[in-house]
């Protein structure tokens, strides 16, 4: 790709960026969000048209005015957001589009057979050709989805932050994917936030800041300091704000044995002015304990003081918010303004905030630009979060749970985030948050709970180990 | 050697079959409600001294519900890629005038007013679906405004009953053979004919990927607009097909054909209760016959049992709503 421009209603998002990646390569594309990585791979994918350059393909040159036309010149994308249907079997969704007729008809066998060959190819036997996507976990979906660019001999594979939805030991079957394409002399683009897996994957890495290509090097040649240095164009000298040198505070929640049909014995107490992390592998109950305390899948046993919520409102009544896992589908609504969506739970407890209280607080939360009649959804995903985050301090929690507060969120706005969560801290609120990536946990938690079998296996203290938090969590 | 291969595959095809069939979870719940109707009115007519069974009613049941049937087939195709039509009702009117005005009782028109009714229907669905996909409308919007449209020429053309149907094409309305209804065999016939097309063809398939995410389609390869008029044009033909049958069994063409059998909600009700998903992506044709059977027996007990309309129309409501409650439960439950 050379020379790629683009603009979306007269914001340039995209400047003269040239891209390049060889047969049986991974090359990294990092940057912010914002910087431009989503937008070149979707012109690359044929999803959007660009402004100016060209794109070439084995040297010719080529102009996608549809997806399906860079699926065929060997372009196959894998979406952030895995776009597969859950109501259809694995053999349907690999050949969605493109299945193999005999006489007219569906060749439901012939798909069924090829699908297998290329799970087994992948060594995939978890699962088959028939069984509906909807009953299979992210990292299986994730390997339809490969099986799906496969089928469609793709010699250029994109992968938009692959492992954002994945559990950590799932992180290490995708590995294994993408060297297996490699070895098929297949080009890897790789786009994702996680530094530690592109030091890991990459050959080479693109920067892309502000829409422009900053440098193109080899994975090699650069350490993690400088990749920041290039991403955010600043030094981040200590990567996580100082914790708090008080003890902390009173007891703002207080749990005994707390269960559910997820959860069981649960002991927990959060302090004023600390902030406790909690690990765990997917299907730990990590999420289930955040609903349980907030009261949206509540405790059915157990003591909790101030109350025991059994709804959502008691939660809030009681001074708890949540920021959910899931941005796009329980945090934000994409079509309202940033102002309404601050403004959400304000209003569902009758409580109004004014106009310069939110933009107050909107400043506080860092949100940049801060325009509070944007449509969210135009907004990038550290933005969103941002103000999710805005949302909840419009009541001022006593208690709040943060349940992957910095997934899919960008270098610059994840740093703001956990500065934003220690002033919290230092103003007394209590703050949980759950984390899949083990180095943020580390750095930010004053103490860590970790989660096994929907129980509290353990705790750990400040400044203990990736390999301690990973032996409790694994253990059987 | 060979055998013994031939018969694995079939048994391997036969699993398969049984496990699609089985995966339909709320077709096989729906045909089990309606064994359950079906003993039950047994029960209420013997205990009346009334025969329920009587190949008499049988028939009955099937030329009531073959229209409704009919259209409910291609309902069920649209609800499928993620859309709705309200034109159904209307259009039908209009096609039993199409057809009545044409035949004018001359057995020698009726070749000229099928063609004239399929092509009316599928211009309708051309339309409903240009609407849809060109002029970015949501289907509820876009089918309500056709409705109109068609309402406004059937009050401004027509006082009442138009046009007349020759005797030999009644035969399509009142005919059986044996037990079977010839209504009802076309019923069948179009309701093979769907179940073919969504689990056999290409444009089943993408239906299916349509309604299941229209994005995710595009994404990969589907021309989404084409699907989107496809189904269209084949409900309002549908429903075309339904308006000739209602031609039949009335003798003429009638302005308040559609409407008076309520054919837009009642589809749209039968699929529902036939287990296929509002927004699309799940369900089948299967699911339907079984939901319009459902409402055909469940008629048929209320009339003979000499029932008011008032608590008719309330039982009705009340099966619909605990049907889609009973989906939802075992949805999150699963």
């Amino acid at each position: 790709m050379t020379g790629i421009g683009k603009s979306f209603l007269g914001v340039r998002v995209l400047d003269g960026v040239d891209l390049e990646a060889a047969a049986g390569e991974v090359h990294a594309v990092v940057g912010e969000n914002g910087a431009g990585k989503s937008t070149l791979m979707k012109i690359l994918a044929g999803v959007h048209a660009p402004d100016e350059g060209t794109i070439e393909i084995d040297g010719r040159s080529v102009a996608f005015g549809h997806p399906i036309e860079a699926q065929r010149a060997g372009v196959a994308i894998i979406y952030q957001e895995l776009t597969l249907l859950p109501e259809r079997t694995v053999a349907e969704n690999v050949f969605l589009g493109r299945e193999p007729v005999r006489r007219g008809l569906v060749d439901r066998a012939a798909m069924e057979s090829a699908t297998g060959e290329l799970l087994s190819s992948l060594g995939e036997e978890s699962f088959g050709p028939r069984d509906l996507v909807r009953r299979l976990s992210v990292a299986q979906q994730q390997v339809v989805e490969i099986a799906k660019a496969l089928s469609l001999n793709a010699r250029i594979v994109v992968m938009d932050e692959p492992t954002a939805a994945l559990a950590d030991h799932e992180v290490g079957l995708l590995y294994t994917l993408v060297r297996r394409l490699t070895e098929r002399g297949i080009a890897v683009l790789y786009v994702s936030h996680r530094l530690r897996e592109i030091f890991d994957l990459a050959h080479r890495i693109t920067v892309l800041k502000d829409g422009a290509r900053v440098a193109t090097a080899e994975a090699s040649s650069l350490d993690v300091a400088t990749l920041i240095r290039l991403m955010v164009g600043r030094e981040l000298d200590s990567y996580y704000p100082p914790r708090a040198a008080d003890p902390p505070g009173e007891v703002m929640v207080s749990v005994r044995g707390g269960g559910n049909a997820r959860l069981r014995g649960i002991d927990l107490d959060l302090r004023a002015g600390e902030i406790v992390g909690v690990a765990g592998l997917q299907g730990s109950g990590r999420t289930e304990l955040a609903k349980a305390l907030f009261g949206a899948e509540p405790f059915t046993t157990g003591e909790m003081t101030p109350c025991r919520p059994r709804s959502v409102r008691e939660g809030i009544a009681a001074g708890i918010g949540l920021v959910t896992e899931d941005r796009k589908a329980e945090g934000i609504l994409p079509h309202q303004r940033v102002r309404d969506n601050a403004l959400l739970v304000a209003r569902a407890i009758r409580r109004s905030a004014g106009t310069p209280a939110i933009e107050r607080l909107l400043r506080r939360v860092r949100l940049n630009p801060p325009r509070p009649a944007q449509e969210i959804r135009l907004l990038s995903g550290g933005n969103q979060q941002k103000v999710v985050l805005a949302k909840w301090m419009t009541v001022a929690p006593r208690v709040l749970l943060l349940d992957e507060p910095t997934r899919g969120v960008d270098v610059g706005a994840k740093a703001a985030i956990h500065e934003l969560m220690r002033e919290l801290a230092r103003d007394g609120m209590a703050v949980l948050m759950i984390s899949s990536e083990l180095p943020e946990l580390i750095g930010m938690s004053d103490r860590i709970v970790v989660m096994r079998d929907g129980g509290i296996a353990g705790e750990l203290p400040s400044g203990s180990t990736e390999e301690s938090v990973m032996r409790l969590a694994a253990a059987s | 050697m060979t055998q013994q291969l031939k018969l694995r595959r079939v048994a391997a095809a036969e699993g398969s079959f049984l496990r699609r069939l089985s995966a339909d979870q709320p077709a096989r719940a729906v045909y089990l409600a309606l064994a359950l109707l079906i003993m039950l009115g047994w029960l209420l007519f013997t205990l009346d001294g009334g025969r329920f069974l009587s190949q008499e009613n049988i028939v009955g049941i099937q030329q009531r519900s073959a229209a409704l049937g009919i259209v409910a087939i291609g309902q069920t195709l649209v609800i499928l890629a993620g859309g709705l039509d309200l034109s159904v009702a209307y259009l039908i009117s209009l096609t039993t005038l199409v057809a009545a005005e044409i035949m004018a009782g001359a057995g020698a028109n009726v070749p000229a007013a099928i063609a004239a009714v399929l092509a009316v229907s599928a211009l309708v669905g051309l339309v409903n679906g240009l609407i849809v996909t060109r002029l970015q409308v949501h289907a509820f919007i876009a089918t309500l405004g056709t409705a109109l449209i068609i309402r406004g020429v059937l009050d401004a053309r027509y006082d009442g009953p138009a046009g007349s149907v020759p005797a030999s094409f009644r035969h399509l309305g009142y005919d059986r053979i044996g037990p079977l209804a010839v209504s009802a065999l076309l019923w069948a016939a179009v309701a093979v004919s769907a179940w073919l097309l969504l689990s056999r063809t290409r444009l089943g398939y993408r239906i299916y990927a349509v309604g299941g995410n229209t994005e995710v389609a595009r994404l990969s390869g589907v021309r989404t607009e084409r699907v989107m008029i496809a189904v269209h044009v084949l409900c309002s033909v549908c429903a075309g097909i339904a308006g000739l049958l209602l031609a039949s069994r009335l003798g003429a063409g009638t302005p308040t054909a559609g409407t008076d059998g309520g054919y837009d909600l009642e589809s749209i009700a039968a699929v529902v209760l036939g287990g296929t998903a509002l927004a699309g992506g799940r369900g089948g044709v299967a699911g339907t016959v079984g939901g319009v059977l459902l409402l055909a027996v469940l008629d048929s007990i209320f009339n003979q049992m000499e029932v008011n309309s008032f608590a008719k129309d309330v039982v009705r409501g009340v099966v619909l709503v605990a049907a889609l409650a009973i989906y939802a439960r075992r949805r999150r439950t699963a």
